[in-house]
């Protein structure tokens, strides 16, 4: 699948929460590995599990979620058995993340420059005045002029951009491995997010650093990962190169996606997708898309499809399409 | 050109804003000088970033804000200057959806209710005529007659959304100010509204205000393209000849910046410097140009008028007059 000892290795994750109404199974038994410096997109709509799972990997989770996973594995380590002091030394250090809204993400009681001194506080063995000139290199590395001045400021001072820009120099501040992006730039303009998105490929490039970049835009996707997973209802229905998954999704859920964008749409009337994603009391038994793929058998609707090889995407998929016809899986007929 | 529906001239927006004990207060330019004309059952869409005043022009085409200065015609009526009356006729023919669907509808009152509202509130019709109507409506964006008793809770945000649009056409206005209408929908659900919308148009007849900042959804729905940077039209035409070669530079930018949903797609790679000036203090001379790759001296000094260039009006000096 990917390098022999990766980075990042999730195997199986599912994430339970218990809600009012039972048992919410946000993500369901998905799959990841990311080697050092590679750069991994995960996409998907709203409500498919595709925060929730990378939440996991930083322990992040409120305690009504229950995780479980054959494997999670960090830089060698066990997540799921460290005890919270031993987490608590590796997020924020080795694993990063940068959230999605810069503007509340921050916290306005305190100066940016307090806010970025503190993570290295924790984590680095600096003095007082190493840690000033590091935020400060910090804060140039990102593209932010008159760094020295703008460490006095407060979140509210700055704009989007600005606040994204030491989020990012945040998540740098100790040299991390890994870099979890949740939804960098959907909050931002466009001709702002291109800074951005340059800024996180160009410091990605530089240091080498992993990066999973989680979004629901394919347009940001197709122009910066190398590899990406689709999320559908909490399961991981594809994974692909990025070329590949743009010229033959072997998912109906993937290949619906991309036909459903307008600029790759030929005419007046768009391919939509009939229905919504299913929400906890309208789980569907066998494919939770079968509801609304255009391909589903009977067998789609009643038995839980299996997962194909990586030839075919990984599609969890009876079917999985080929040049956008489907195709059956010889698997099927053969007795387990 | 058909006979206009609706027709901006000159329209214009200016804020007092205090700043502060001591201070004296400011004066911000939210719109200035926008003017276009828009025919029955055409789409004119508005691009443009935060900060662009798209927003502001949207609150002075729904006669939500007087215009500072300039006319509006509706009809071939100036509603601009006018008394309330006039107004208050007028008001009916341009109807607003808003972006969040979440917050735009009451989540005490039942769908049915707030699809009646406008009737109720513009008509004489009768309470079993209101009913009617509003289930003609519910009908043809696609929602079912059940639903009218139900409450905004028990939708997805696309359904809020045909909710939303229904209500702003049960007065079948002539012309439907959408601002940002799918920018909160997912993408499969995204693709359903945006459909919808084509369909209405065709059987309604209704002419179209988009503002959005996503070039992609502009390009499929637009006949023509406004680019506001700063509170002006900087580029205004048709929208083949914008988007199969844009002359502003801002335009270029904002088109290089978008992404792509194809990783074979090659590209010229434009990335803009800085940000968004502050209102507050404009620059001098062309409201571009400190992000403007192509800025020479003139730029700096003297705005630059909109104006017929390739087959389109912009506004920069740096391109040629063909």
């Amino acid at each position: 699948m990917a390098a022999p000892s990766p980075l990042l290795s999730i195997r199986n994750l599912s994430v339970t929460f218990a809600t009012g109404r039972g048992p919410f199974r946000a993500v369901d038994k998905v799959d990841l590995d990311v080697a050092t410096g590679e750069l991994v997109a995960i996409v998907g709509e709203s409500g498919s599990g595709k925060s929730v799972a990378m939440l996991a990997v930083m322990g992040l989770l409120p305690w009504t979620a229950t995780v479980t996973a054959d494997r999670l594995t960090f830089d060698g380590k066990d997540m799921l058995a460290l005890t919270p002091r031993e987490r608590r030394k590796i997020i924020g250090r080795d694993l990063a993340m940068i959230f999605q809204e810069p503007m509340s993400s921050l916290n306005p009681c305190f100066t940016v420059g307090f806010q970025l001194r503190e993570a290295m506080k924790a984590h680095l063995d600096l003095d007082r005045t190493a840690r000033q000139k590091r935020a400060v290199e910090l804060l140039e590395l990102v593209g932010i002029p008159e760094p020295e001045r703008r460490l006095k400021a407060f979140p509210h001072q700055l704009s989007g951009g600005m606040s994204q820009r030491v989020m990012i120099a945040m998540a740098l501040a100790c040299n991390p491995k890994l870099i979890i992006a949740d939804e960098p730039t959907t909050a931002l303009d466009v001709t702002i997010q291109a800074q951005i998105l340059d800024l996180l490929l160009r410091l990605q490039k530089d240091s080498g650093v992993g990066l999973v970049l989680i979004t629901h835009d394919m347009g940001v996707v197709a122009e910066t990962a190398q590899r990406v997973c689709v999320h559908y209802a909490g399961q991981q229905v594809e994974m692909q190169p990025t070329h590949g998954l743009f010229r033959d999704p072997h998912h109906p859920y993937t290949s619906a996606l991309l036909a459903a964008l307008p600029e790759r749409a030929s005419g007046r009337i768009l391919p939509s997708i009939p229905g919504v994603v299913p929400g906890l009391a309208d789980r569907p038994a066998g494919c939770l898309f079968s509801p609304r793929c255009r391909f589903a058998t009977q067998t789609c609707r009643t038995v839980p499809p299996p997962r194909a090889g990586a030839d075919l995407g990984y599609a969890l998929c009876h079917t999985p399409l080929v040049d956008g016809h489907p195709r059956a899986l010889k698997k099927l007929e053969m007795p387990a | 050109m058909t006979q206009a529906v609706m027709e901006a001239i000159d329209l214009a927006q200016s804020y007092e804003v205090s700043r502060g004990l001591l201070a004296k207060s400011a004066t911000v330019k939210a719109v200035a000088g926008i003017s276009f004309a828009l025919a029955p059952r055409t789409t004119l869409a508005v691009v443009g970033e935060s900060g662009s005043g798209k927003s502001t022009l949207a609150r002075m085409l729904t006669m939500i804000e007087k215009p500072g200065t300039g006319a509006l015609l509706i009809d071939n009526v100036d509603v601009a200057d006018a008394d309330a009356g006039t107004r208050r006729r007028y008001r009916g023919e341009v109807q607003m959806v808003f972006q969040n669907p979440y917050g735009s509808l009451n989540p005490r009152q039942t769908i049915g209710t707030a699809i009646e509202e406008p009737l109720l509130v513009n008509t004489r019709l009768s309470a079993a005529e209101r009913r009617e109507r509003a289930i003609d409506m519910m009908k043809r964006v696609g929602l079912r007659p059940e639903h009218h008793g139900r409450y905004p809770h028990m939708f997805s945000g696309g359904q809020r959304q045909r909710i939303a649009i229904a209500r702003a056409l049960v007065l079948r206005p002539k012309i439907l100010v959408l601002d940002e209408p799918v920018s909160a929908l997912d993408v499969s659900v995204r693709a359903q509204v945006l459909n919808l919308l084509v369909e209405l148009q065709e059987s309604l007849g209704v002419a179209y205000v988009f503002v959005s900042h996503d070039l992609g959804v502009v390009r499929h729905m637009a006949d023509e393209v406004m680019v506001m940077y700063l509170g002006r039209a900087v580029e205004h035409g048709p929208r083949d000849a914008i988007f199969d070669s844009p002359k502003h530079p801002y335009t270029r930018a904002l088109m290089s910046a978008t992404p792509v949903a194809d990783p074979e797609a090659k590209k010229e790679r434009i990335v803009l410097e800085g940000e968004l000036p502050s209102p507050f203090n404009p620059p001098t001379g062309c409201a571009f140009n400190p992000r403007c790759p192509l800025a020479f001296e003139r730029c700096r000094h003297e705005a630059p008028p909109l104006e017929m260039k390739a087959g389109r009006m912009v506004a920069c000096w740096a391109v040629e007059p063909s």
